[in-house]
């Protein structure tokens, strides 16, 4: 039982939480995750630790509502617990001064990217953000975002906010303007796909932290498993950062959507309750 | 008193005086009263077996001989006094039964029912000898650890006093359980770290409930409480919290019972496509998260063609968990034939009655998808036997250019784990074989760095409850001895 200290909307569906945790406060390095579960029937979730606090034996989370189980946390209030939280787990993020740093996100990458531009700039990088969403409604962590990078370019697929075009218009920009070092993305799958096809035209190294689904998260299971240079990995203990360029990324596509049905169904049921 | 002292007590002599050794061997072995196969095969978490009624539990207590040389405790691991707990049965002595059971074993009514006795202690019975069917010990090993919970009058072993020495435990499955037991008894401070949200190991979120009901786990979980056990879930030793925190925080001693926890697959083509899963993730959908009662919010697949890969109990627990999640058409696909199968012989004999087809002799080669990337079907290659091996099993060659190609909707992998790589990789100095499983001293269960103890399946890779059980009550006695040294 972790115990939630506050709580605080960056928009309507993405909440940052702190949590009592003081073990996993002290272990934790960036780029490491938790799994936790809220409630009996809850589901177990990864999510990002975004930051920790030592002295006050606390995490951050930050969390967008997905689906049943993402939702069910964003709900919970401070003085209320997280019936369960497990971690550190994965590989910590290898954070260096590489020189110019490429950080694309959109979507559900949005929140786990914080903590890597965060560290990555307090490495000496050069941090270039590229902050992707459909519409201006769904950019989020923005103001969070430019706090710890050097530049921040937003793109919009109607082009309601920054710049009209995908993720990857915004990177090749970039990468044609300037000499980059590493390009680090995190996002849906299909996504990091195309970000990771571009940087590959360009040999720019890339670094991808894949969100598979998991269970245990302990390489227990093997439901996180994915194909990288044609040998199968776990993403929460061999990754979750992989090298971009080695991920068969069509296959993760297709075992993400394994359950999508079943998820539709339960957060029906809980849209008609 | 010894053995023969023992069976020497007037008691026990009246009794076998009581009737003739041909009579005795001449009554039938008793049927275990099971739920219909129909029936059972569409619920979920109803126990197969119902267990023998005292009058079923007498009757076959007759059959034993009260050997002066039981040969069935050389057939069992942790050596229970087999002929004393059941001529407990036999004169209606049912507290006392499970009394002697506990002397040895910390789980009798777990291995009483998950213990492959066939190959234990009932494969050295005399009646095999005479060519008579064994007595049944491990029906009759259940029948008075149940009678004893539901009597209500479980003792809570009685400890001694706290001597304020603070052990540690890795792992709450059988090995780490027995261990916390034995320490607690012996006064010690026992904390027990668990990675996963719930206590018991593979006992929970492994064995399904229609084997082995989480309410007989929660039995002997509670009663380690009573004795003063603390539990601390969800702490990852090597991840939440090292090794040298916990020696740092005055723990004297550690044991490492993280178990066998790490899939393996086969690496063939189309093992990743959707559908496809280990034992482990499929399993642990379903017992440990509950997935498929429609309350919880874990997902799990219902196939309607499902297939597994394997022989073992893993194997067995998960096709029968297929059936009754709605399988209509449910395989096992072993290499081999049913003769070399590890499986307990009556999860086999389950499995059967329970229409779960065996296609031995038969492994899986290559799996195909449609375009969602959702398995519909896999390429068998066809095998015969050939000659034993190095373990005496007659191992399966192809037979070149057979094959057949068999529809499925889901697939559950079940060939083998490897040890949890997660203590040997975060302990520096600890000696570790090629196959990840930690080195030990045989008799002490010490490992190479004097505090850490280990035992169970981190150190024999895949094996078995009772071995595991007793590995803990080794390292306890042990680790005790090696304290006050
Ligand atoms: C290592 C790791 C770190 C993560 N860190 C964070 C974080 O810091 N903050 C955060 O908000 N989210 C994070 N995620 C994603 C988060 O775990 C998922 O959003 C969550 O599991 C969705 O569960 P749900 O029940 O709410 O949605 P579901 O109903 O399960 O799914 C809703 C939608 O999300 C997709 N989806 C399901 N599971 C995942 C998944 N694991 N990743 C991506 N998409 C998924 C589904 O395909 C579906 O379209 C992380 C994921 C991983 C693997
Ligand atoms: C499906 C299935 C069916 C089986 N059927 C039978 C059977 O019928 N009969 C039989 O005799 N045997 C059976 N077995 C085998 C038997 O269950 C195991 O041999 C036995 O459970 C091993 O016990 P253990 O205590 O060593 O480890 P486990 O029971 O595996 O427990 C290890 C525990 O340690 C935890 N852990 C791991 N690493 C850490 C860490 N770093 N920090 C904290 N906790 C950690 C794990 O989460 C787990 O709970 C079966 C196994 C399976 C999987
Ligand atoms: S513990 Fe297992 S092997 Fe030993 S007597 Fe009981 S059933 Fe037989
Ligand atoms: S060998 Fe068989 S008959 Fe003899 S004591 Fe053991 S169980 Fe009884
Ligand atoms: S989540 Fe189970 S192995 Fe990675």
């Amino acid at each position: 039982m972790n115990k939630i200290i506050s709580k605080e909307y960056f928009s309507a569906n993405v909440v940052k939480f702190e949590v009592e945790a003081p073990l996993i406060a002290k272990a934790r390095k960036a780029g490491h995750f938790v799994i936790v579960r809220v409630g009996d029937k809850g589901e177990r979730i990864p999510l990002t630790i975004a930051d920790a606090d030592l002295q006050k034996g606390t995490i951050t989370l930050v969390i967008q509502k997905m689906g049943v189980s993402s939702s069910k946390v964003c709900a919970l209030e401070v003085g209320e617990y997280i019936t369960d939280m497990v971690g550190p787990l994965g590989k910590a993020t290898h954070i260096e001064n590489f020189g110019t740093v490429i950080c694309a996100c959109g979507g559900v990458g949005t929140a786990p990217m914080m903590p890597i531009v965060q560290a990555l700039k307090n490495a000496g990088n050069k941090v270039i953000t590229v902050l992707a969403a459909r519409n201006k409604d769904l950019i989020i962590l923005e103001e969070q975002m430019r706090n710890y990078s050097d530049e921040v370019i937003i793109m919009t697929d109607d082009g309601s906010s920054g710049n009209k075009g995908l993720v990857t218009t915004g990177v090749e920009t970039v990468i044609q303007r300037e000499k980059v070092d590493l390009c680090v993305t995190i996002g849906p799958a299909i996504m990091m796909k195309f970000v990771s096809k571009l940087t590959k035209q360009y040999e720019v190294p890339t670094l991808a932290s894949l969100n598979t689904i998991m269970v245990d998260g302990t390489g227990m299971c093997g439901a996180c498993r994915v194909s990288v240079g044609g040998k199968t990995k776990f993403v929460c203990v061999d990754g979750p950062e992989f090298d971009a360029h080695q991920v068969d990324f069509d296959e993760m596509l297709m075992r993400l959507g394994g359950y999508k049905e079943m998820e539709q169904e339960e957060m029906n049921k809980i849209i008609n309750n | 008193m010894n053995i023969a002292e023992e069976r020497a007590q007037a008691w026990r002599e009246e009794l076998r005086g009581s009737m003739k050794a041909k009579e005795r061997s001449s009554i039938e072995r008793v049927h275990m009263p099971e739920l219909d196969a129909t029936y059972r095969s569409h619920v979920r978490n109803e126990e197969v077996n119902l267990g023998l009624t005292p009058e079923q539990a007498v009757q076959e207590a007759k059959r034993c001989l009260d050997c002066a040389n039981p040969t069935c405790m050389e057939g069992c691991p942790v050596g229970i006094y087999i002929p004393k707990f059941i001529k407990n049965i036999e004169r209606g002595e049912f507290l006392q039964a499970a009394i002697t059971l506990k002397e040895t074993s910390a789980l009798p009514a777990v291995c009483g029912r998950v213990c492959p006795q066939e190959r234990q202690c009932e494969s050295k019975c005399i009646h095999l000898k005479m060519n008579k069917e064994s007595v049944a010990i491990g029906h009759l090993e259940r029948f008075a650890a149940d009678y004893e919970r539901i009597s209500g009058k479980i003792s809570v072993p009685v400890c001694a006093p706290h001597n304020g020495i603070k052990i540690a435990v890795v792992g709450s499955g059988p090995a780490g359980l027995a261990f916390a037991g034995d320490m607690a008894k012996l006064g010690y401070e026992v904390v027990v770290f668990e990675a996963l949200h719930e206590i018991g190991g593979v006992l929970k979120y492994g064995i399904p409930e229609f084997r082995l009901p989480n309410e007989i786990v929660d039995v002997e979980i509670h009663n380690l409480q009573a004795m003063g056990v603390h539990f601390i879930t969800n702490c990852i030793v090597g991840k939440t919290i090292s090794i040298q925190d916990l020696e740092d925080d005055g723990f004297k001693g550690v044991f490492v019972a993280s178990g066998a926890g790490l899939p393996r697959f086969m690496d063939i083509k189309g093992e990743n496509l959707v559908g496809i899963m280990s034992s482990n993730e499929y399993l642990t959908r379903v017992n440990l998260m509950d997935a498929a009662n429609p309350d919880s919010d874990t997902p799990v697949y219902k196939g309607k063609k499902v297939a597994v890969i394997g022989g073992g109990n893993t194997a067995m627990d998960s096709i029968r968990t297929a059936r009754r999640l709605g399988a209509e058409k449910a395989m096992i696909v072993y290499r081999r034939s049913e003769q070399e199968m590890p499986a307990r012989l009556e999860e086999v004999k389950h499995a059967k009655e329970e229409g779960i087809e065996f296609l031995t002799l038969h492994n899986p080669i290559e799996y195909l998808g449609n375009e969602q990337g959702r398995v519909t079907h896999m390429m068998l290659q066809v095998m015969e036997l050939g000659e034993p091996d190095a373990s005496g099993r007659r191992s399966p060659v192809e037979l070149p250019g057979v094959t057949k190609l068999v529809e499925v909707d889901e697939v559950v992998v079940s060939v083998g784990v490897s040890p949890n790589p997660l203590i040997p990789q975060s302990v520096k100095g600890l000696e570790v074989t090629k196959w990840g499983t930690v080195v030990v001293n045989q008799e002490t269960m010490q490992s190479a760095v004097p505090i850490i103890f280990a035992g169970g399946d981190i150190v024999r890779g895949g094996a078995t409850v009772i071995l595991a059980m007793g590995d803990g009550r080794k390292a306890a006695k042990a680790m005790d001895e090696w304290i006050r040294k």
